[in-house]
């Protein structure tokens, strides 16, 4: 990975409510020379529908996204953990000569190759010396928060320690703030469940919250758009369900890089969370 | 000229059911050599071996084939036959028409008739070109070599002294006494570890036949059974053995404090130090790599910049007598030896993998052996079990067993076996340490397969109130000073959840570090899992391949006590019939260079497994290869390896093998 040009999957919810995450993660890049080129006519990835439908399908979707990467010859990246995870499954099951047969008569087009696929954290923690902070975040407090998608299942993510992940924790490291040691790292905040069951996720995401609160952290930061609303959104019911004052700004990892890039909030678009960070980034003095 | 005899065996019905004898005795009969076939019903009888006995007599045999069972099962049997005829016990040779025809041929008599008498002529070919060999004989040192001192090796010691013979007993810690030495009580009968262990350890250090040597390493092992010569390493203990008394004066003084090998992190040691008060030898070293007074001689040897340490040297100001010396080195001794019984035991599973328990990060999740260290009157709290985050009693435990034991995901599919029994025995400890103290075990199956180990159980159960639940642990978690402890019980098909003050994981056993190097050495096979393999599982379980090698305690597999002193036992049973011959005599089934042909390339010291090639120089100055009758196997790799063909296998010669081939032609 020691080019500095990626094919970049965006997915779905970055280009809608995690749009924050796009904005960020692409100036973020920008600002030390890595370039992000999106694909052309990018599809759905299949994520939390295609694989509780058929497999194929399952793997065919992200093999789309696979193919066109490899046509430009490039690695590529996403930042959503559910994409990642889908386009990671398709890799490794296109890896297998009856699987590949299979989708490329599904696609109508002969997969030879799969690209490398990396998440953009990886990416990141790779190139952590091309970035220039000009802000160290002393006194920050940030619980890293991995979800489940990124870690598992660990030999087909090839991510981190799927228990311990670091690679957020040193992020968050080099930029001067303190990533706490916390034992949620990995739990799960309820996933795809907040409309067909949201009791669970209110309850999965209190007890991950509780305890980034009870360990003193100020924020948390999430690589997934999904782990992001479960926790973000629901912060008022968590309140008012367990009369437990919660009220704790979740950040993107490339928004809290941003802000010590030295981008502005309204550049990072921290305003478009449920939970305000202003309050916070107006006490650490990063307003 | 070969006069070949051949007896066919009927072995009652087991031969004569599926092939056809008569035919095969006319066959017999025609072959080349053959001046004389005959059956009988059972061959290997009295009077089947004096119909052979007579026959080689009344047609002057010279060479004998026998059609019966395997080799395995009567070659031996049929060696002493022929000579008591006057034979060379080496010009007999076995077809094997049961194991290897009627019995696997029992459907159809006519192709196993003519497979039966194919193997007659292929045994009547190699015969006709048998040479008479003649077994060799060695002497041997009468002494042993014990690599360990834990029970099994301290076990061994004493079984093979006390019947009669000098031994080495080789540790590398400052003291012997291994893991058992850190136990408090042992299951099932909870007597004091300590209480049954010393006295053995005592007798060790005061039997006039065995030599104990700590602080030392094992760095060369050469030879074969009844002459290995080995280098031992006495590492530098910058004490003065012969001096020290062992007042204690200077460990106590000793200002440095370090974590504790002995206590696993629980407690602290000094620099100069014994390792437990009931140490053997109770006279202690110096941690080279902790000592403020060597590490302010590296700073000034190396001329390093910054601020000087102290330099201390506070021991050797205390010491009565002097015993302080600083310039000791590693000593390195050459020691011959007969035997050697290898009993390196085992390391406890590191649990550092097991994130998801917050091993490393969670101060209050702890081992089984930290326990034992907490609980142990002389360990670092003198038996008061505390939280190692705050000191306070714990009052609900959870014990979580199988860590780093059966499961394939962590790379360890064995069962460690101690696991679930020190577990229940730590349950009821805690319930006489405090009775207000509520035990959970999470646990797979427990196994319980000893002597009076069941009933343990249930003592667990049903006096100390330990609550069984059957599942494993998915996640433990901080919530103020509680742990949850996150889990599943299979049984009710529900997730737990137990809030614990403390949590102990039960963790397995695993070969102990440096044993693949010492395998190595002594050229040991060893499993997946690297624990040492023995010649055979049941029935040479502490034999090795290595003649005079054995083995015994959990350097083999994971053992409890009981096991590992029975084996020490059964390991110096076989030195002492060893040590029972005046004379070793050594199998003439061996590899034999021919110096003429050999062109020195060394090809067959590489395949060798067994170091039995050697390089010599010829009379004329070639580099050529001999090989050391004692340690061949006869197994033929390096005949195979040999390229200018210089090698050859006695007894499975070249031109006998090839005989064997071209006679089904």
């Amino acid at each position: 990975m020691s080019q500095s040009r990626f094919a970049y999957y965006p997915g779905c919810t970055l280009h809608g409510t995690a749009r924050e995450y796009d904005v960020s993660a692409r100036l973020v890049c920008k600002s030390s020379g890595i370039e992000l080129e999106e694909l052309e006519d990018w599809t759905c990835c299949g994520a939390s529908s295609a694989h509780a439908t058929d497999h194929l399908m399952a793997i065919s979707l992200p093999a789309r996204e696979l193919q066109a990467a490899e046509e430009k010859d490039l690695p590529l990246v996403t930042a959503c953990a559910m994409c990642f995870n889908r386009l990671k499954l398709s890799a490794h099951e296109l890896s297998q000569d009856n699987t590949r047969e299979m989708v490329s008569k599904v696609m109508n087009k002969e997969i030879i190759k799969v690209p490398t696929v990396v998440h953009l954290l990886q990416v990141v923690d790779e190139k952590i010396a091309s970035f220039s902070f000009k802000k160290q975040l002393e006194g920050l407090k940030v619980a890293c928060y991995y979800g489940c998608l990124l870690v598992r299942p660990n030999d087909i993510t090839e991510f981190d320690d799927d228990e311990n992940p670091q690679i957020m924790d040193r992020t968050i490291a080099t930029m001067g703030a303190q990533a706490i040691d916390w034992d949620f790292k990995t739990a799960c905040c309820g996933a795809s469940l907040p409309f067909t069951h949201p009791e669970a996720v209110i309850k999965l995401s209190h007890a991950i919250l509780s305890q980034a609160k009870e360990l003193g952290a100020d924020c948390v930061s999430v690589a997934c758009p999904m782990c992001h609303a479960n926790l973000d959104m629901n912060q008022k019911e968590i309140r008012s369900r367990y009369n437990d004052e919660i009220n704790i700004p979740i950040f993107y990892f490339t928004q809290l890089m941003g802000l010590s890039l030295g981008f502005s909030p309204k550049d990072m678009l921290v305003d478009k969370h449920f939970t305000s960070p202003l309050p916070l980034l107006k006490e650490k003095g990063l307003v | 000229m070969a006069r070949v005899g051949v007896f066919i065996c009927h072995c009652g019905t087991n031969i004569a059911g599926s092939v056809n004898i008569d035919e095969m005795v006319d066959a017999a009969n025609k072959m080349p050599s053959v001046v004389y076939a005959s059956d009988n019903k059972y061959t290997c009888s009295e009077p089947g071996q004096a119909s052979i006995r007579q026959a080689i007599i009344d047609n002057r045999l010279n060479r004998v084939v026998i059609a019966s069972c395997s080799p395995r099962m009567h070659e031996n049997t049929f060696r002493r036959t022929v000579t008591s005829a006057g034979l060379n016990s080496y010009l007999l040779e076995m077809a094997n028409i049961r194991e290897q025809c009627s019995w696997v041929h029992s459907n159809n008599k006519e192709a196993a008739t003519a497979k039966a008498i194919d193997l007659v002529r292929m045994a009547v070919a190699k015969a006709t070109k048998d040479e008479p060999l003649f077994p060799k004989e060695v002497g041997l040192t009468k002494r042993a070599l014990v690599i360990g001192g834990g029970i099994a090796g301290i076990q061994a010691a004493l079984d093979i002294a006390n019947a009669g013979h000098d031994v080495v007993l080789v540790e590398r810690e400052p003291s012997i006494g291994g893991h058992m030495a850190q136990l408090d009580k042992t299951f099932p009968t909870l007597d004091c570890s300590a209480c049954i262990l010393t006295p053995k350890m005592v007798d060790i250090a005061q039997h006039p036949k065995i030599t104990l040597r700590t602080y030392a390493e094992i760095d060369n092992v050469q030879g074969y059974i009844g002459n290995f010569h080995v280098q031992i390493r006495q590492k530098a203990r910058k004490v003065d053995h012969s001096k020290c008394t062992g007042c204690g004066t200077c460990w106590q003084k000793c200002p440095e404090k370090i974590s504790s090998e002995f206590d696993v992190g629980v407690g602290k040691r000094s620099a100069i130090y014994i390792p437990f008060a009931q140490a053997v030898p109770t006279k202690p070293v110096i941690d080279t790599e902790h000592c403020r007074y060597i590490k302010y001689l590296q700073f000034v040897d190396e001329g390093e910049e910054g601020k000087k340490p102290a330099e201390c040297r506070i021991c050797e100001k205390l010491c009565p007598v002097s015993a302080i010396d600083w310039e000791q080195q590693d000593q390195i001794l050459t020691e011959d030896f007969g035997a050697i019984v290898v009993t390196t035991g085992f390391k406890p599973f590191d649990p550092q993998v097991y994130q998801e328990y917050g091993v490393g990060r969670i101060p209050d999740v702890i081992t089984g052996i930290q326990l034992e260290r907490l609980m142990n009157a002389s360990g670092p709290t003198e038996g008061e079990v505390i939280r190692p985050s705050d000191g306070t009693h714990p009052k609900s435990v959870v014990f979580i067993s199988c860590v780093g034991s059966r499961d394939d995901e962590k790379g360890r599919g064995y069962c460690s076996k101690i696991c679930c029994m020190y577990t229940a025995k730590h349950t009821i400890m805690l319930k006489e340490h405090d009775p207000e103290v509520q035990s959970y075990v999470f646990y797979i199956d427990i196994r319980a397969v000893g002597k009076d180990y069941e009933e343990f159980i249930r003592r667990a159960q049903e006096e100390a109130g330990t609550i069984y639940l059957r599942g494993r642990v998915s996640k433990i978690h901080r919530k103020g000073a509680k742990l949850i402890v996150q889990g599943e019980d299979s049984l009710i098909g529900r997730p737990v959840e137990i809030e614990a003050d403390l949590v102990v994981l039960a963790t397995g056993m695993e070969p102990s570090e440096g044993v693949i190097e010492l395998a190595q050495g002594l050229n040991l096979s060893h499993d997946s899992y690297n624990f040492l393999m023995e010649a055979h599982p049941k029935l040479r379980p502490v034999e090795t391949h290595i003649d005079g090698v054995f083995l015994a305690g959990s350097c083999i597999g994971p053992r409890d006590i009981p096991e590992c002193v029975a084996h020490g036992s059964a390991a110096a049973a076989k030195v002492a019939g060893l040590f029972s011959q005046e004379k070793l005599v050594i199998e003439p089934l061996t590899a034999l260079v021919d110096p003429l042909k050999c062109v020195g390339c060394l090809a067959c010291v590489q395949v060798c497994p067994f170091n039995a090639p050697e390089e010599q120089k010829a009379r004329d100055g070639r580099t050529i290869a001999y090989i050391n009758d004692a340690l061949c196997k006869g197994c033929g790799l390096c005949v195979v390896a040999c390229r200018p063909g210089a090698i050859n296998l006695r007894g499975f010669a070249n031109d006998q093998l090839l005989a064997e081939v071209v006679s089904l032609w």
